[in-house]
């Protein structure tokens, strides 16, 4: 039975360079894969034991470039071992190869990744919506989408107040400065 | 001269089973509406099925109707404000949820718990998972037609919240965790409580036992209905009792011990079919496991803090709060900045009632989260549903549904 490190190895040959393993954290192993390779390195996973995807979340680094982060968390049955893989996509790419074939529970996976963030998933059977409705335009996840919600066609019938928390008073930001961290009110997100 | 004449009248049966062959061939087929408000679906979920006479040919089942935004409002507080939020996720048991997202952001701090606090907060799980599969099974029993068994189970569960309502001082908002700790320690006869409850809990689990197991109506509405086989199981990202139901031995305290479970002894039951009736029997010896893990817990509770030892990070006691400038700085800064946590990320699954309540943190450093995703294992179960139910008659699927046990609440977050 092949264990992580070896599986490492391999992949580091097959994949040459395009395959990073980032610095351990937490005892949590992290893949970092370009995303042209995304499908080839999940496939051959599975192959290699990867049976159970755990989760698929997406991260949006907004002000960053490439600005949306994907994640898949794997688990193996029979190695009893977990493993995550990352891709990072730019804004005008927006899109990766939907895994839905290998894992069927990707599925609904990348629905919600779609609902949440807007990345297309290529050749995905069925890429509707699936926590917010049918015909809702935007997508709520995005950090330049306002906690508030966005103001709508219907005032009188749908309308949105300003979040308690939004932009503090107490609430604090990460930042190198502890100046900048500082709880105090902050103009919402650009809308 | 009179003539006998033989008429063919065919029985009731004969035509209706003839009516039954045209409409057949004529293929037509019926859309049917289930939910999103309907007893069996637990809570706001709608499966659109399309139907050839009994006969599920297609499900869709929509989600979304409990939608919050949890992720969306995670984002913009601190860590330690997000707790009463999960209570909110699986609202049947809030006390397994506050210690899934405590453990995972300890997990981020990189604390490792003293170990009375790891032993209350694993007393805190078990008896949230009691209280959610007593509630599990009563109400699946009610889906099948034994009205009876849901009294049974609901006398038992409101010991179970008296249990947590002297304990946290709430039934359903426990928010009993902190970040690095337990909000309060045991209350004074808490533990004998508790003994009490545990000791009388078997026998009364035994009358479901004897009510439901051999039941021929019961049985007869489970056994080999909505078999989920071992490979679809883990292609569908099943977990909890439903993969332990397909014969799947994954109990993430067993796979990946947290909280201290490895030193104590017992056992991951698992199905051989994977039908509605497999995951029933899964759910009712779990019952036994978490009495046994929880009498282990209260015979070798250790003395000792409930909170980790990092004072930049903890609050401070009030006493000293209300005595000291310092302790009252500090004070000041934890509960407006939150916790200082390190960049990073991590993710962390905990062995909920309804499957694996995982949490992805991605963290820039500071008070609150740059993005925390919450893997609900209602979700993940809930999508296996287009799948296992065309085939079925519609009777059936609200045996399915029941056996799956999902929480809308924690599906749609």
């Amino acid at each position: 039975m092949a264990d992580l490190t070896s599986i490492n190895n391999s992949f580091q040959a097959r994949f040459s360079g395009k395959v990073k393993v980032q610095p351990l954290f937490r005892e949590e192993t992290t893949w970092l894969v370009e995303g042209s390779e995304l499908l080839p390195v999940l496939t051959a996973l599975k192959e290699e034991g990867f049976d159970l995807l755990i989760d698929l979340s997406t991260v949006d680094n907004f002000g960053d470039e490439p600005r949306f982060e994907i994640v898949y968390e794997l688990y193996s049955t029979a190695l009893n071992q977990n493993l995550r893989v990352k891709a990072v996509i730019s804004e005008d790419v927006n899109s990766v190869p939907t895994v839905s074939s290998l894992w069927r529970t990707a599925n609904w996976h990348e629905r919600e990744a779609y609902d949440m963030m807007g990345i297309r998933f290529e050749g995905h059977p069925d890429l509707r919506r699936i926590l917010m409705w049918e015909g809702y335009p935007y997508h709520p996840l995005k950090k330049d989408f306002p906690l508030e919600g966005k103001v709508t066609d219907m005032p009188d019938i749908a309308f949105s107040k300003p979040a308690p928390l939004e932009g503090g008073p107490f609430v604090t930001a990460p930042a190198d400065r502890s100046g900048d961290r500082e709880p105090k009110a902050r103009p919402s997100a650009a809308v | 001269m009179s003539t006998v004449q033989e008429i063919e009248i065919k029985d009731s049966a004969a035509r209706t089973a003839e009516t039954v062959d045209t409409l057949d061939t004529v293929g037509e087929k019926l859309i049917l509406n289930l939910g999103p408000s309907h007893p069996s679906t637990h809570g706001v979920l709608r499966i659109v099925l399309e139907l050839d006479g009994e006969i599920i040919t297609k499900a869709d089942p929509d989600v979304g109707y409990l939608h919050r935004g949890d992720e969306k409002i995670a984002e913009n507080m601190t860590w330690t404000q997000f707790i009463p939020y999960t209570d909110r996720l699986d609202y049947l048991a809030p006390l397994a949820n506050n210690v899934a997202y405590a453990c995972a952001v300890e997990k981020l701090m990189g604390y490792d718990l003293p170990p009375r606090a790891k032993a209350i907060r694993v007393i805190c799980a078990e008896l949230a998972r009691i209280s959610a599969h007593l509630l599990g099974v009563g109400c699946y029993a009610m889906d099948c037609g034994a009205m009876t068994v849901f009294l049974y189970t609901f006398t038992e569960r409101e010991k179970v919240y008296n249990l947590i309502e002297s304990l946290t001082g709430a039934r359903f908002t426990t928010s009993y965790t902190r970040i690095g700790g337990l909000a309060r320690d045991l209350p004074e006869g808490w533990v004998d409580n508790l003994k009490l409850f545990l000791k009388q809990l078997p026998e009364k689990i035994g009358e479901v036992d004897k009510l439901l197991t051999r039941s021929p109506i019961f049985v007869g509405r489970t056994r080999d209905i909505g078999v989920i086989t071992r490979e679809d199981a883990i292609n569908f990202g099943l977990t909890g009792p439903n993969l332990r139901g397909s014969g799947v031995s994954y109990d993430l305290r067993k796979n990946k011990p947290y909280l201290g479970y490895e030193q104590y002894d017992f056992d991951v039951p698992v199905g051989s079919v994977g039908d509605c009736y497999d995951r029933y029997l899964v759910r009712m010896e779990e019952l036994y496991q978490s009495i046994r893990i929880m009498e282990q817990a209260i015979k070798s509770l250790p003395d000792g803090p409930i909170f980790v030892n990092d004072p930049k990070n903890i609050l401070p006691k009030k006493s000293d709060v209300l005595t000291s400038m310092e302790e009252l700085i500090q004070q000041f800064m934890i509960v407006t900045q939150g916790i200082d946590t390190p960049k990073g990320e991590v993710y962390f699954g905990a062995e909920n009632p309804k499957g694996e309540l995982g949490f992805y943190i991605n963290s820039r450093g500071g008070g609150v989260p740059h993005r925390l995703k919450i893997r609900a294992p209602s979700f993940v179960n809930l999508s296996i549903l287009p799948h296992l139910l065309p085939g079925h008659s519609v009777s059936d699927t609200v045996a399915i549904l029941g056996s799956l046990d999902f929480v809308m609440g924690e599906c749609d977050r």
